[in-house]
């Protein structure tokens, strides 16, 4: 009879484990920070952290949260995109066969657009969290400009997603919210100065976003293509640099 | 001796930094650990959230069609409704542009070394009043009347009185200069535009004056001119936000500055 730790030691010091996972299996301190600096998932963090950095009660887990909820979304957002045509006339079609014909197509299309809410409030939330810690105080300054970036990123994640659906609620929501552009002084043909550059509806700030002077069929693919593709990848690019300076900074704190 | 040790253990304690100093643990277990049953609540949260309620999904889209309120998605209504009080180029061009930008520079204006690091009121308390101002009293509270409390023709509606679309509301506002007895067009232009400059003028000098006194004029030449001249113009234009509210709600102004390019 071979015992459970015979057995153990047999799998932790066999080949294949070993070649998985650098690091001794034994619980020693070198082997908990091989266990996070030898991983590339984990060694986001930093092998050490502060005491309060672990406490909910300081975090508020906020920032973990936001980056949850941005997986979330890539991964139901993925499952939607199979079903899904940017194509004026069959996007709503698609959705209704999402929602009702496809093998969970209505729990995923509902986790994508609860997640992307509950983003737009997590993030919110980390950033009054970090500004009530004082966390963007010397060393992190550079880090609270990229986390500004990173939630005006956000916001647009969500909006350019938001005509996606192709309903009234969406193109009615994005049509008030991109008013804005046509409102952008020197820009926007409804806006201040317009006259003196020229501007009109079909070529101004509003009229590059939507790909022409109204929302149509080519608006559509334009916000498919930022929300699927463009945006994803900024912000994925901005979040490596914000993880990658809380590890080199250490989560929050005078520089030590 | 005995003094000695007491004054070195006292000069210790007072060196002593309040924010935690070096009092490292393994992120491995203990913050992964932590990570991980948040996640696992989280996703639990989210599914049930999922399951529970459908995401709305409205008839085809109509261009023809406009629904009454046509409303922005929820996060931008705080924007919508700053509309009421401010023209598009300025609701929803400029002010976001400073809201961005003055977020961007926070770390560079405020240069107090204290709360660092940990929860404080006392040692950052104008700092922290002002977040409150912009991010809960203008922000989050305007996205609340912008969401539950505006109905068709963006007209305020109690959440118990139904949305009645043929709501008549009197449009009795007049130009700030209009108000102050002058009546030719020119004349209403050029005393807008003094109030403007005047409001910022008065508004850094009464700034001026006030961190003078505070906090004194050697914190003044370390803090710089460039810092207090972002600050003051970021918070002047957030306060005017307030202002413009308060004379539309109290007095029923449209616009402090009326000229053929813009209007405040």
């Amino acid at each position: 009879m071979t015992s459970w730790e015979e057995i153990k030691t047999q799998i932790t010091e066999s080949q294949v484990w070993r070649s998985m996972f650098r690091h001794g299996y034994e619980d020693t301190p070198r082997n908990r920070i091989l266990a996070v600096s030898g991983n590339v998932w984990l060694h986001l963090h930093p092998s050490k952290v502060r005491k309060h950095g672990v406490r909910l009660k300081f975090t508020w887990c906020m920032g973990g949260i936001t980056f949850l909820m941005y997986l979330i979304t890539i991964v139901t957002g993925v499952y939607l995109m199979f079903y899904y045509r940017p194509v004026a006339q069959y996007a709503y079609a698609d959705m209704k066969y999402l929602e009702f014909d496809m093998p969970f197509g209505m729990l995923m299309r509902n986790m994508h657009r609860w997640a992307a809410h509950a983003m737009v409030i997590a993030v919110w939330l980390h950033m009054f969290r970090v500004f009530m810690t004082g966390s963007y105080k010397p060393p992190r300054e550079f880090n609270w400009v990229v986390g500004v970036v990173l939630l005006v990123l956000t916001l647009l994640l969500s909006f350019t997603g938001y005509l996606l659906p192709w309903d009234q609620l969406s193109i009615w929501a994005v049509t008030v919210g991109s008013n804005m552009a046509r409102a952008t002084p020197l820009l926007g043909h409804e806006g201040p100065f317009a006259d003196f550059v020229g501007v009109n509806p079909v070529y101004d700030a509003r009229a590059f976003l939507f790909g022409g002077g109204e929302i149509g069929p080519h608006t559509l693919l334009r916000f498919y293509i930022l929300h699927c593709v463009f945006i994803p990848i900024v912000t994925t690019i901005f979040l490596i640099v914000h993880f990658w300076r809380i590890r080199r900074d250490g989560l929050s704190g005078p520089p030590l | 001796m005995a003094v000695a040790a007491r004054v070195a253990a006292r000069r210790a304690a007072e060196a002593k930094p309040k924010a935690p100093s070096d009092d490292k643990i393994y992120t491995w277990p203990h913050l992964v650990r932590v990570e991980f049953l948040v996640a696992l609540l989280v996703i639990a949260g989210m599914l049930v959230w999922s399951l529970l309620v459908d995401a709305p999904l409205e008839e085809p889209a109509a261009p023809t069609r406009t629904p009454n309120p046509s409303k922005a998605p929820w996060y931008f209504l705080g924007l919508q409704e700053i509309l009421v009080y401010f023209d598009p180029w300025h609701a929803g061009v400029v002010l976001p542009s400073l809201i961005i930008v003055g977020l961007m520079v926070l770390p560079y204006i405020d240069t107090n070394p204290k709360g660092n690091g940990y929860y404080t009121f006392t040692e950052r308390k104008y700092e922290i009043l002002t977040f409150f101002l912009g991010f809960h009293v203008l922000w989050i509270s305007l996205i609340v009347v912008g969401t539950f409390l505006r109905g068709p023709g963006w007209n305020w509606f109690w959440p118990w009185q139904p949305w009645d679309t043929h709501k008549v509301v009197a449009m009795s506002n007049v130009d700030l200069p209009f108000i102050l007895g002058f009546r030719e067009y020119w004349s209403q232009a050029a005393v807008g535009l003094c109030l403007i400059i005047i409001y910022f003028i008065v508004g850094t000098a009464a700034m001026y004056w006030w961190i003078v006194r505070k906090k004194g004029r050697a914190f003044f030449e370390r803090w710089g001119g460039v810092r207090f001249g972002l600050t003051v113009f970021l918070f002047l234009n957030m306060i005017a936000v307030v202002v413009k509210m308060v004379l539309r709600l109290g007095l029923n102004v449209k616009y402090i500055m009326v000229t053929p390019w813009i209007n405040i």
